[in-house]
């Protein structure tokens, strides 16, 4: 009785052994060899999905016996981050191709993840195409590239004309430095009470909207920066850490910004691009270039005026210091996953993706800024959005988080200083050495040089 | 099935006496249970077996490619954490505040205000508590984030006494207590109507007339009647309400900056934005313990009241 139990036992395990193999073995089979492309399809982004299904086509048509297999993971932005991770935990289920966030390659890398692309690379003539910040987009510490740029984004300065005009402020405006920004914030407030001057976010609930729309559209247009390339450290408070709290202090402590209340719920991004630019109640918002995709026909908000309505200006640096503006950039690549089978035709698909008519079909689609000097000179390209030139020529003094795998760590950090700040609760002062102190604890004090 | 000796106490018994009646006969009588045993074992077993092991681990969901046993260190690293000591009193805060006084208290009242009424209005009531109950977690910390918000509803009505404030702001832990006693109450009540459905009336009635006031029969008669119920209603609210995160998570989102990240909160922020899984999941075997030293004290209590 036993031994036959035993025999049922083993033999009940074999076979759901040997169905986890099978199904594992199709996924990379050797006869027809299949490519497998992992990404995000959520709520309102879709074009990512529209543009693979067709170059799924277009590449299996030109690489015959080859299938590609689309893996859309349908998640908000850290829940993909989450699922991908899992994915590529095991080989199994690590996909051959996938779409990262520009902000996690190389916590990806060090996770063994993603596989350098190089000899690819050098071989692909469009790789020119690509300018010098974006090819630096996706490489790694060890000088190895990782991944293709799509398209990526830029920060910068909305402002609603019509109130800038009821205010007697002049238009176009283009400030100099932050205290052009808040004078005209306080030139409004007098002048049109029950209007929000300015939004810059902030605190936690913001999450890393916070950190990069606000903290470090500011940060960057100092002297100082989050981390010392040459030292590769990270830079404790410095002198321009301290300055950029003492905006966030001008602003929400002269009620220049929105209440703190509104601010710091977690809906707050939402309001701004759905009720308050659009109804005329924010005069100026630092804010991402995508802000328009919701206004366009089809967006979240149709607002056909927006682009009469509402002007663009570059953030200003600190005192107006060289190049006179600043921008943060985030975006994505198309890596190839250190597990694929086949690495060259997993490049193949990459590149596929990111030729001039695929690349610009994508980046108009999904109102980003093109990484290619092709496609960013193109008319078709520049005439699909009148917002696209302005944010486009930003690239020009774009900066790039660190993107290592303590960034995410260090972004909270700045949100809990930004938060304190706002509330009352600390002042800029402690909160910089607060900061320095969690920044300390969470990369380690070895990797933390003081700032200058 | 046929070989199978019935339950019954003298069956029991002869068991013990004799024994060894052949192994294969009582191998033969676990067999069916074999299939459910092994899943129980891999699905059941195993993950809580692999999140013991991981929170000795500096396991990564990504960010490094190697995993390391690290001892002790996940633990001493909380014991310095003044984020995760602020979200464990936080989750104290919550449980106490809403399971054990709230959902418990209030459940216990509202069986015995039921008790004798009518039966449209113990239908009436019994329904609208359980509708609370019936509505998925999301949906019911929607409702009450539309409620107590700025614009929301309570203000909307408060406003008219010229009293308006951002609840889920000013006193975001009460606001999530609250919409956590409105919500668990019903599973309480329910306990405590099927207990008190048991307790005898002629014991009731007898100390009635021996002169025993409401109160008096309350705490000598019914409580320690239906001690059983109290014990086991309140380790299952406890565990629950440990673990909720949906709830938090709609309502506050933890916030504003840290006023309401409970434990489950800081657990997933570590886990799922900063990738520590490792972490995460020694806090939530800290966790499991907590739960197991709140099921001790309920057991002594009671005991003790007997």
């Amino acid at each position: 009785m036993r031994r036959t139990f035993t025999i049922a036992a083993v033999a009940a395990l074999t076979l759901s052994g040997a169905a986890a193999c099978s199904s594992d073995s199709s996924g990379g089979g050797s006869k027809s060899k299949t490519i497998t492309v992992a990404y995000q399809k959520f709520g309102a982004f879709i074009q990512m999905d529209e543009q693979m299904k067709k170059v799924k086509a277009a590449y299996e048509a030109a690489h015959t016996g080859y299938t590609v297999k689309l893996l859309p993971i349908e998640a908000s932005e850290n829940d993909y981050y989450t699922k991908l991770s899992l994915m590529n935990r095991s080989p199994s289920t690590a996909p051959d191709v996938m779409y990262e966030d520009t902000f996690l390659v190389n916590t990806d890398i060090q996770a063994g993840f993603l596989a350098p692309i190089d000899q690819y690379l050098s071989s692909w003539p469009d790789w020119s195409q690509f300018s010098d910040t974006a090819k630096t987009a996706a490489k790694a510490l060890d000088g190895k590239t990782y991944g293709v740029p799509m398209g990526t984004d830029t920060r910068a300065l909305w402002y609603n004309k019509d109130l800038f005009a009821k205010a007697g402020l002049t238009v176009p405006w283009q400030p100099k430095s932050w205290q052009d920004v808040l004078t005209a914030a306080r030139t409004i407030k007098a002048k049109l009470p029950g209007v929000t001057p300015l939004n810059i976010y902030s605190g936690k609930a913001a999450g890393e909207g916070a950190t990069m729309q606000g903290f470090e559209m500011l940060l960057y247009g100092t002297n100082n920066q989050l981390y010392d390339d040459s030292a590769k450290k990270w830079v404790a408070s410095s002198p321009g850490f301290l300055d950029s709290l003492n905006v966030i202090k001008t602003v929400f402590g002269d009620k220049l910004g929105p209440d703190q209340q509104d601010a710091l719920n977690p809906n707050f991004g939402t309001s701004v691009s759905n009720e308050l630019l659009p109804g005329g109640k924010l005069a100026i918002d630092l804010d991402g270039s995508w802000l328009s995709g919701a206004w366009l026909t089809g967006g979240a908000k149709p607002w056909p005026q927006w682009s009469t309505v509402l002007g663009q200006a570059a953030m200003p640096t600190q005192n107006g210091q060289a190049p006179g503006s600043t921008s943060m950039s985030g975006g994505w690549v198309l890596s190839v996953g250190a597990h694929a089978k086949d690495k060259k035709a997993a490049f193949d698909y990459v590149s596929l993706s990111l030729n001039k008519d695929n690349a610009q079909a994508y980046d108009i689609a999904a109102s980003q800024i093109a990484e290619r000097a092709d496609v960013a000179a193109d008319p078709a390209y520049l005439k699909s959005n009148p917002s696209l030139k302005f944010f486009t020529d930003l690239v020009q003094v774009t900066h790039f988080r660190p993107a290592y795998a303590e960034y995410p760590h260090v972004s909270d950090a700045i949100q809990v200083a930004m938060e304190a700040v706002m509330t009352g609760q600390l002042t800029p002062e402690k909160a910089a050495a607060a900061y320095s102190d969690q920044l300390k604890a969470a990369v380690g004090p070895d990797k933390v040089a003081s700032g200058s | 099935m046929t070989s199978v000796t019935p339950l019954q106490a003298p069956a029991v018994r002869e068991l013990d006496v004799a024994p060894r009646r052949g192994s294969g006969n009582r191998l033969a009588r676990f067999a069916p249970l074999a299939p459910a045993l092994l899943l129980l074992l891999i699905f059941f077993a195993g993950p809580m077996l692999w999140s013991v092991y991981t929170a000795f681990t500096n396991l990564a969901l990504t960010g490094s490619s190697t995993v390391d046993f690290v001892g002790l260190d996940n633990f001493t690293r909380m014991a310095h954490d003044a984020s995760f000591l602020n979200s464990l009193k936080l989750t104290l805060l919550f449980v106490v505040g809403s399971a054990v006084i709230g959902q418990n208290t209030l459940g216990l009242l509202i069986a015995l205000l039921l008790r004798g009424r009518r039966r449209l209005v113990r239908s009436v009531v019994t329904g609208l508590v359980i509708a609370a109950w019936a509505v998925p977690e999301t949906v019911a910390g929607f409702c009450w984030y539309a409620f107590l918000y700025r614009t929301g509803t309570l203000n909307a009505l408060l406003s008219h006494f010229g009293i308006e404030q951002n609840w889920l702001y000013t006193t975001p832990m009460l606001a999530v207590i609250l919409a956590n006693v409105w919500r668990g109450t019903a599973f309480s009540m329910l306990v405590y109507s099927a207990a008190l459905s048991e307790v005898p009336p002629d014991l009731t009635e007898a100390a009635a007339m021996d002169g025993a006031s409401g109160w008096q029969r309350l705490r000598h008669i019914t409580l320690p009647l239906i001690r059983r119920a109290i014990v086991s209603n309140l380790m299952l609210i406890t565990l629950q309400t440990l673990a909720s995160f949906g709830l938090i998570f709609v309502m506050t989102g933890g916030g504003p900056g840290t006023a309401s990240q409970t434990t489950p909160l800081y657990m997933y922020q570590q886990s799922f934005k900063f990738y520590q899984l490792g972490y995460g999941t020694a806090m939530a075997l800290v966790l499991l313990i907590i739960g197991a030293l709140f099921s001790v004290i309920y057991l002594r209590l009671i005991r003790l009241e007997d």
